[in-house]
């Protein structure tokens, strides 16, 4: 393979990142350059060193172009580990402050580095890899425009690096779950706009006359999140070679911008998004179509027409005005609807082969996914009512909330996906171990069930603690003691976080195992089919 | 384009158009003899490979 | 063309489903966005208003690169115990300047949005360098690092033209004595009458105990002192109502 347009260009790209660096006009912006041009640099080498002027071989246009999405899965579980390990340093850090380590690994900076992480870094490669992934067998179709698949995938990690790095140097705009600063965040539309035309293209190149439903979520969250993400980042640079900026929007306007983003990224990342993934992986791993095709094309219309009105319950009772609050909230109730038809939906598609749950450990983590969507989609309308609102906002219950959803929900369905594919892409008859998938279902379950239980102890007592009054009317509890007061919880917390991180470490394991080629001999699942216990003669073993 | 045409696009026959086209999905979603498809296009994943 | 034909419509064709769904989505955003540019009660001025000065901006920036958000709100809601705990509710026009805003959306520490005046200067650079010296059941991580960071901008007019294009009312006299009035409002010893001029209620003086040099520490203290000091709620109308 030759590279040489790549080259050159990646060249240019490194000798901007150099020149930024000499005349940025603030030391985060320098520093920031710096890395970007290390980071440049070392990818043009690689390529260098690959060139071979030998001719290529031929491609078949008719085969799957897998590449990226090896590369993806691989990615995914790498991220998953990084951000979860830096989420559970986060947690120690709340309960023992001492774990701070001025500048650059303090909480406030090291908290955007733990949701960017799990969010954008694993959820987005999960995503961009199942997505790539599913729209080829769906549509019986080579992914559209050569190596733009390629470019997606770095650049992807490219906005990742650059975005994690700038955390640490403290370069942010301060926009939960959108934080980068306006040159990453341009970075980002490039990619996004590649991604949505490799997606798109893919589907009108198709050879099967259906767009399946699972293309449809994803189509969905490729669009919206493109929206999102240029309206919410708006912003004017104090100057082109720095890396402050300042929002569009101010007060008000910003808050609703921000959270119509925030709420959205929810919706649209990682609902419509994973919920692509459950249409897709569910069938294939349990082997059955999905229970009702007609339910899941109501699941969408439904679902992208109600979740783009409910940002505003992130903002009850504050100086935002009553009818956009009242707006909000109505419309998050409603969405209690759709999402428990999906649930129904993903669910019910095992109806007439329950057993797998007992015996098919994928299957088993794909079904806790799904009752854990509908336990998070239960619980947000609930916290979505003002009344209740007023107690849950500001507190931990709202982490445990997230945390039921992403941890429950998103990491789960991933989880399930990528020990499906994983198998799949490197040609392996199964993967290195299945008694590893249920010790990390089973870890991952009860670090859950840890975490948001705590949590929301945690976070009702915090709620009832700020506003309790005595007798005479004053306030019976300081804030330092409402504080003081969440120290074990805080340490639970960490524990079942830490749970869930080794859940996670086991899986990594298996991955790499199974990638490797090697097969662990072990007992069959019990009830399973004796297929599991015959490892081939020619796969390498591992005692 | 300023802020009153949206808000009249919002307030009126948009809002009944999106309204129309949304009650028109889950029909159509639901129409007679939509089944057969839906049990075709539900299959589309078994097939590959 | 029976309903079989008209199948081939939404179902089969990508741009149609791609243009329905940004349809969709994009019409939700804007009704709820929109208006808010346009009500009086979200943009209506309130007596006391003013941009930040040049120190409390920078402040600010320190306030948001280090993420303080993420642990403090800036948003007191209108029930008892929270004006009891914090003062008067938050109004609208008290973040009209805030580019970005600052409301936050979790309290692992106290609301901010009125901390100004509360503590004195020494108090606050204490509490940011060693904060369980303080509050000893204070999880906050420590910022003594701020003291020894001088303020580090070439040519800070820049943020103030920045804000001034996103419709902050920096005017051009601000904007031409921004790097000077940024030094003075922390130089006990400068004449300090234009920033008072130019900015009300400004905070002046040395804020961290180092008179010698305008570091980041100065910043956020002088910004910490002016949260919530703006507006004078003695002379507010409550039957104006808004908020």
């Amino acid at each position: 393979m030759k590279f040489g347009t790549a080259i050159v260009l990646l060249s240019l790209f490194a000798f901007a990142a150099l020149v930024a660096a000499g005349f940025g006009v603030d030391e985060p912006f320098r520093q920031h350059m710096w890395i970007l041009f290390f980071a440049v640099t070392g990818f043009t080498a690689i390529l260098l060193r690959k060139t071979e002027f030998k001719p290529a071989a031929p491609t078949d246009p008719s085969a799957y172009m897998d590449g990226p999405i090896r590369y993806g899965a691989i990615a995914t579980v790498f991220w998953g580990v990084i951000g979860m390990l830096v989420g559970v340093v986060i947690a120690l850090q709340l309960a023992y402050p001492d774990l701070n380590i001025e500048p650059w690994f303090n909480f406030g900076r090291l908290r955007p580095l733990h949701t960017s992480g799990v969010v954008f870094a694993f959820g987005g490669n999960a995503l961009l890899c199942t997505s790539l992934y599913v729209v080829q067998r769906t549509c019986r179709a080579r992914l559209f425009g050569g190596n733009l698949a390629w470019f997606v995938f770095w650049g992807y990690q490219l906005f990742i690096v650059m975005a994690a790095t700038g955390y640490l140097l403290g370069i942010t705009e301060s926009r939960e779950y959108a934080e980068p600063e306006w040159y990453v965040d341009l970075w980002l539309t490039v990619v996004w706009v590649a991604y949505l035309i490799l997606f798109l293209g893919t589907i009108l190149k198709r050879k099967e006359p259906h767009i399946y439903v699972a293309n449809w979520f994803y189509l969905s969250f490729i669009v919206t999140i493109a929206m999102l993400h240029v309206i919410n980042n708006l912003s004017m640079p104090a100057s082109f070679l720095g890396s402050k900026s300042y929002s569009a929007f101010s007060g008000v306007q910003d808050a609703l911008t921000q959270w119509w983003y925030g709420h959205n990224a929810v919706g649209f990342f990682l609902t419509s998004g994973f919920l692509g993934m459950m249409y897709y992986f569910v069938p294939k791993q349990a082997n059955r179509p999905v229970y009702s095709y007609r339910l899941s094309i109501i699941h969408f219309w439904a679902l992208i027409f109600l979740y783009i009105w409910a940002g505003p319950h992130h903002l009850h009772y504050t100086a935002l005005p009553d009818w956009a609050q009242t707006l909000g909230m109505v419309f998050s109730i409603m969405l209690w609807m759709p999402s428990w038809g999906g649930m129904i939906n993903g669910l019910m598609t095992l109806s007439g082969a329950w057993d797998k749950i007992r015996t098919d450990p994928i299957i088993r983590m794909m079904v806790m996914a799904i009752a854990f969507y509908g336990m998070s989609t239960l619980e947000g309308p609930v916290m979505a009512i003002k009344a209740v609102n007023s107690l849950s906002h500001y507190t931990d219950w709202t982490i445990g909330h997230v945390h039921s959803g992403a941890l429950g929900w998103v990491g789960m369905i991933s989880f399930g996906a990528i020990y499906y594919m994983v198998p799949k892409l490197w040609n392996r008859e199964r993967l290195y171990s299945l008694r590893l998938v249920t010790w990390h279902f089973w870890l991952a379950t009860l670090g859950i069930v840890v975490y948001a239980a705590v949590m929301w102890v945690s976070g009702v007592m915090q709620g009832l603690m700020w506003r309790e009054n005595d007798e005479q009317g004053f306030l019976v509890y300081s804030f330092a003691e409402t504080v003081a007061a969440m120290h074990p919880y805080y340490i639970m917390r960490a524990i079942g976080g830490a749970m869930y991180l080794s859940g996670a470490l086991i899986m990594a394991w298996n991955i790499t195992m199974t990638i490797l080629g090697y097969q662990r001999e072990e007992e069959p699942m019990p009830g399973s089919a004796p297929v599991f216990r015959a490892a081939r003669s020619g796969a390498k073993k591992w005692a | 384009m300023d802020y009153n045409l949206m808000r009249e696009f919002a307030d009126s026959w948009v809002l009944v158009a999106m309204a129309l086209f949304f009650v028109g999905a889950i029909a159509f979603a639901l129409r007679p003899g939509s089944g057969k498809l839906a049990d075709e296009a539900a299959r589309v994943p078994l097939q590959d490979e | 063309m029976g309903l079989m034909d008209g199948h081939a419509l939404i179902e089969r064709n990508a741009t149609l489903l791609l243009v329905g769904s940004l349809l969709i989505v994009t019409i939700g955003g804007i009704v709820e966005i929109a208006p808010l540019f346009y009500l009086d009660n979200t943009i209506e001025k309130v007596e006391g208003m003013r941009p930040y000065s040049p120190l409390e901006l920078a402040g600010r920036n320190v306030y948001v690169r280090e993420g303080c958000y993420l642990c403090h709100s800036q948003m007191i809601r209108p029930f008892r115990d929270e004006v009891e705990r914090y003062g008067h509710y938050s109004l609208a026009a008290e973040s009209m300047y805030d580019h970005p805003f600052q409301w936050g959306s979790k309290r692992t520490g106290p609301d901010l949005a009125r901390v100004g005046d509360r503590y004195s200067n020494e108090w606050h650079v204490q509490h940011l360098a060693d904060p369980r010296s303080v509050v000893p059941e204070s999880v906050m991580p420590s910022y003594a690092f701020l003291k020894d960071s001088p303020i580090e901008v070439k040519d800070f007019s820049t943020h103030l033209v920045a804000n001034a294009r996103v419709g902050v009312p920096y005017s051009d006299d601000m904007i031409a004595s921004a790097n000077a009035d940024l030094r003075a409002q922390a130089d006990p010893a400068a004449d300090t009458s234009g920033v008072e001029a130019r900015y009300l209620k400004a905070k002046l003086g040395d804020f961290d105990g180092n008179p010698q040099q305008v570091t980041e520490m100065d910043a956020l203290v002088a910004y910490l002192q002016m949260l919530g000091t703006l507006v004078d709620f003695k002379n507010y109308d409550e039957a104006a109502g808004y908020r």
